[in-house]
């Protein structure tokens, strides 16, 4: 039986309300942290434990959090990145729907070990229940005296809002995100500098995903080396994994660093939809190179999809049978880019538009052979290239099918049908 | 501070000045890195993606426009994987494109041309319908036609309205590849600096309304000059036409544009100067009008400087004005009072004040003084505006002191004096470059060539000592007045005698007190400062 910290209450009924949470031990942490500890033994204890970030990049959290520069003068921010929206992932939710308490309880420690006295919650727009349920959860903490001014009687003081986006994948981003809070247009920032220095209001900003702020009241009650000894080397804890796609059994399954991807799809998700056989994995949402099945034996931690050539990323586990037709699945995916991109820099604005004119002209079987060419010619052309990660979240799938299923994409191309279909 | 650091660009050993950007030390070493949204008067937006580099050490290629070097840095622009992606980035610009060359006004200066020929010359891969937007050349201003179809979405004129101007009427609707640029709704592009959005869109999707169609930009040529709108001093180059004389109408000069001095005007020059440049060739005064019978007519050059001298003669100078023009040159407004003041000794002579403060001006250009050299009036004639003489005033000192011979240069006189002067048959000299009423009644009338057909200074509303060139022929037999009044004075037996515009020049920085700082031979292209 795996060890579970994200998802050790979500059996327990009413497990979102602050009354359960803390018969179940909740707020202790937070309460030990503020009043036994101090930011710098608290940050000690992160950098031991290996969490990296969740929301996909997999940056050191410790690491990350020291680089807020001290005494600057300004107010210090965090902003907690529930703007969940790559397509597959679907990870966060479950936190903000079953277990709302253990982020707030992670936000008061992170807020405390980096010298936030204001923290944000930024929530997608299409997370309408959630949010409302996550507002409910924050008034309770409120009434309890964890959140506002002197809690636990220690003096430390903390207002948390939540920020709910209006429906654009870019404001994921981190930048985007600081943008669309304070009020702009959801457009990357350049980098440097970086949030960390000059984020919000231009302010020193911490940013993190759901997940990984979830983790944190744990990790202070057991410590960051226990947290550690959970994972492979450099890569701690357990990780949300979502599993979507053709399997029997799609949901959200909590494991350890390094679990096997194969495992997770077979017995976690119940095998692949229909007997069928597994044609290709996309291991950490839709924007992380695509896996053959034949590539799939592989371990679920940062470094392990890192060696297979693909990468970890939200943990979304987008599994496929040997039914789906690759050119049709990538166009959903180019779509989708295509839509989302937020037009600012020229690459990815022209380059995911383009592709979408090609891909939905080799579906609708006016291919040219040399079309291919043209789609992988295009992505190169946006990787690496643009202002923020979207670019190559675009390019990446582009590249990944093409050099992975090329003969699929040529076949349609030349003989206008699909060939599985 | 002055501590340089070391960095190398394409194999150069550079030193530069911390917290540049690797693109303006390339700038400054004549290294071009090719780029649309960075433009040195606006804040840095890096959207562009053509001035990406590769930086040694860096993962991937770096935008040049933000990234700032460090000691020992080491910049590539010209590695086959910079080209190839610049290459790229400008197929990806021009995709969406429509390519309408022929008929686009910025043709000829179109960055995307210019720079496809040096950067792009790649096989075009594009064989999809191109995006349609919402607006084809339609106004958005008075002055501006916006073509949504050719925008590159480089977002200069955004942030011009949003940083220097902060009146922010436009920006980026939508996303993606259907992203637009335009007026927020229910808003008009009205500020006072639009054209500088047509100067800084780096293709054809900002275009000039009051240019576009004149001439294509290839017959024109340029020289620099002083905008003479305001006492502000913009430095602009002044675009005339002389290989086609038959388009636009035979106007020889079709547009003012701003020319960089960070002492001055930045980059930015205001509409009102900027349009103000008609009056170049239109309702010009191009030749000697007398007056007979109460009708002007045309004479000869030399029979007006000699009905000029036969007025000096006739009229002792205790009942002679003399309104001078803050339009004119230090030059001119020198030998103006070599003249008047120390030859003919004139004592009437003034500025009117009637026009200086107009109440109008702002924060960033405009000035109140509509006037490019009340400060050259003032080092010259060393008077003070309290000297100055009010329009309204005017009359009752013709009346005070017997007048009976008024000179006025360029001045448009209220009706009541010019009703006096007609009633009480004071003879009225005009010496000006266009027609104004007063002009219409004088008995005399001697043109002038205006600024830009003449070689001349002008001393700016902070002191600043500007010259200008011209490479315009005067209009008509108009010439600049010093030259009027060196003729004049031989006519009159106490010759001047200068015999070049050098030679004014030089006497004047020599005399003049406030001028001893400026050396000649060491002139600052920027302008230098003067005493007043």
């Amino acid at each position: 039986m795996s060890v579970k910290i994200l998802t050790k209450h979500f059996g327990i009924k009413d497990s979102h309300k602050i009354n359960v949470y803390m018969k179940n031990g909740g707020y202790k942490q937070a309460e030990k942290a503020l009043k036994e500890m101090k930011p710098e033994e608290i940050l000690e204890e992160v950098k031991k434990s290996n969490l990296r970030g969740r929301g996909g990049a997999g940056f050191p959290t410790g690491l990350k959090w020291s680089f807020v520069p001290k005494d600057t003068g300004k107010p210090v921010y965090l902003c907690v990145n529930s703007d969940e929206s790559e397509p597959g992932t679907f990870k966060d939710r479950h936190i903000l729907e079953k277990d709302p308490h253990m982020l707030i309880e992670g936000i008061i420690i992170t807020s405390y070990t980096i010298g936030a006295n204001e923290a944000y919650i930024y929530i997608r727009g299409e997370y309408y229940p959630q949010a409302i349920r996550l507002q409910e959860a924050i008034e309770e903490a409120y009434q309890k005296g964890f959140l506002g001014e002197n809690i636990f009687g220690t003096g430390y003081k903390l207002d948390l809002k939540i920020y709910r986006g209006a429906g654009a994948y870019i404001c994921g981003e981190e930048t985007a995100l600081l943008e669309s809070i304070e009020g702009k247009k959801g457009k990357p920032r350049l980098k440097p500098p970086f949030p960390a220095a000059v984020g919000l209001y231009d302010c020193p900003t911490v940013i993190n995903n759901v997940e990984t702020i979830a983790d944190i009241p744990t990790i202070v009650e057991k410590g960051g080396e226990w947290f550690a000894s959970l994972g492979p080397e450099r890569n701690g804890g357990t990780k949300l994994f979502a599993v979507s796609g053709h399997v029997n059994k799609p949901g959200v399954y909590e494991h350890e660093m390094g679990y096997p991807l194969m495992k997770l799809i077979n017995e976690d998700a119940g095998g692949i939809l229909d007997g069928l056989k597994l044609k290709a994995v996309i291991p950490g949402g839709s924007s992380v190179p695509i896996l053959r099945a034949e590539e799939c034996d592989i371990n679920l931690d940062y470094d392990s999809v890192m060696k297979a050539g693909s990468m970890l990323g939200s943990g979304a586990v987008i599994v496929m049978s040997e039914k789906t037709c690759m050119v049709k699945a990538l166009s959903r995916l180019i779509h989708f880019y295509k839509d989302e991109s937020c037009g600012q820099c020229t690459p990815c604005r022209e380059g995911t538009g383009w592709m979408l004119k090609i891909i939905n002209r080799i579906i609708a079987g006016k291919g040219r052979k040399e079309d291919v060419d043209t789609l992988y010619y295009i992505a190169k052309g946006i990787m690496g290239h643009t202002v923020c990660p979207l670019g190559d979240a675009a390019a990446m799938p582009v590249i990944s099918f093409i050099n992975k299923f090329r003969d699929e994409f040529e076949y349609y191309a030349i003989n206008k049908k699909s060939m599985v279909e | 501070m002055g501590e340089k650091i070391k960095i190398t660009i394409n194999g150069k050993e550079l030193l530069a000045t911390p917290g540049k950007t690797i693109l303006q030390v390339a700038e400054e070493n004549g290294i071009e890195i090719p780029h649309y949204c960075y433009h040195p008067g606006l804040p840095v937006a890096g959207n562009c993606r053509m001035c990406l580099v590769e930086v040694e050490g860096a993962r991937k290629l770096q935008t040049a426009c933000s990234t700032k070097i460090s000691d020992g840095m080491v910049v590539r622009t010209n590695t086959p994987q910079v080209r190839e992606t610049v290459k790229q980035v400008l197929e990806f610009l021009l995709i969406n494109h429509p390519l309408d060359c022929p008929v686009c006004d910025q043709a000829g200066e179109c960055g995307l041309q210019d720079y496809y020929m040096v950067y792009g010359q790649y096989d075009p891969k594009f064989i999809e319908n191109k995006n349609k937007k919402s607006k084809k050349a339609t106004p958005i201003g008075k002055y501006v036609m916006l073509d949504q179809e050719r925008c590159i979405l480089c977002a200069r004129c955004v942030r011009f309205t949003r940083f220097i101007t902060k009146t922010e009427e436009l920006g980026i609707f939508n996303r993606g590849d259907h992203s637009e640029l335009d007026v927020y709704p229910g808003k008009e592009l009205n500020n006072r600096y639009t054209g500088n959005l047509v100067d800084i869109c780096p293709v054809g999707a900002l275009t000039c309304r009051d240019f576009r169609f004149q001439c294509r930009v290839w017959y024109l040529e340029e020289f620099d000059s002083i905008c003479p709108g305001c006492s502000r001093g913009c430095n602009i180059k002044i675009y005339y036409n002389p290989h086609r004389p038959h388009k636009a109408e035979g106007k020889r000069v079709l547009r003012f544009k701003p020319r960089p001095n960070l002492k001055v005007n930045r980059y930015w020059m205001c509409d009102d100067g900027r349009y103000g440049y008609k009056f170049i060739d239109e309702n010009r005064i191009m030749y000697p009008l007398l007056k007979e019978n109460g009708k002007q007519s045309e004479i000869y050059y030399d029979e007006a400087l000699k009905k000029f001298a036969d007025y000096l003669k006739e009229n002792i100078p205790d009942r002679v004005i003399y309104l001078l023009s803050a339009n004119s040159t230090n030059e001119e407004l020198y030998v103006t009072k070599k003249f008047f003041v120390e030859n003919y000794e004139l004592e009437n002579i003034f500025l009117p004040a009637e026009d200086i403060f107009t109440g109008d001006k702002d924060d960033l250009l405009i000035t109140e003084d509509k006037h490019p050299n009340t400060n050259g009036v003032k080092a010259i004639f060393n008077i003070l505006y309290k000297d100055f003489i009010k329009l309204d005033e005017l009359r009752e000192m013709i009346e005070r002191k017997s007048i009976s011979l008024l000179i006025v240069n360029r001045h448009e006189l209220l009706d009541e004096v010019l009703e006096y002067v007609r009633e009480n048959n004071v003879k009225l000299v005009y010496l000006g470059t266009n027609f104004n009423k007063t002009a219409k009644v004088a008995d005399l009338v001697i043109p002038i060539s205006v600024f830009a057909e003449k070689e001349g200074s002008f001393i700016n509303v902070d002191k600043l000592f500007q010259m200008f060139t011209s490479r315009l022929e005067p209009l008509g037999v108009s010439v600049p007045e010093w030259v009027l009044f060196n003729n004049l004075s031989e006519i009159l037996e106490y010759p001047l005698s200068y015999s070049s515009y050098k030679t004014v020049l030089k006497q004047m920085i020599s005399e003049v007190v406030g001028f001893k700082n400026i050396d000649l031979n060491n002139f600052d292209k920027y302008g230098e400062m003067v005493e007043l």
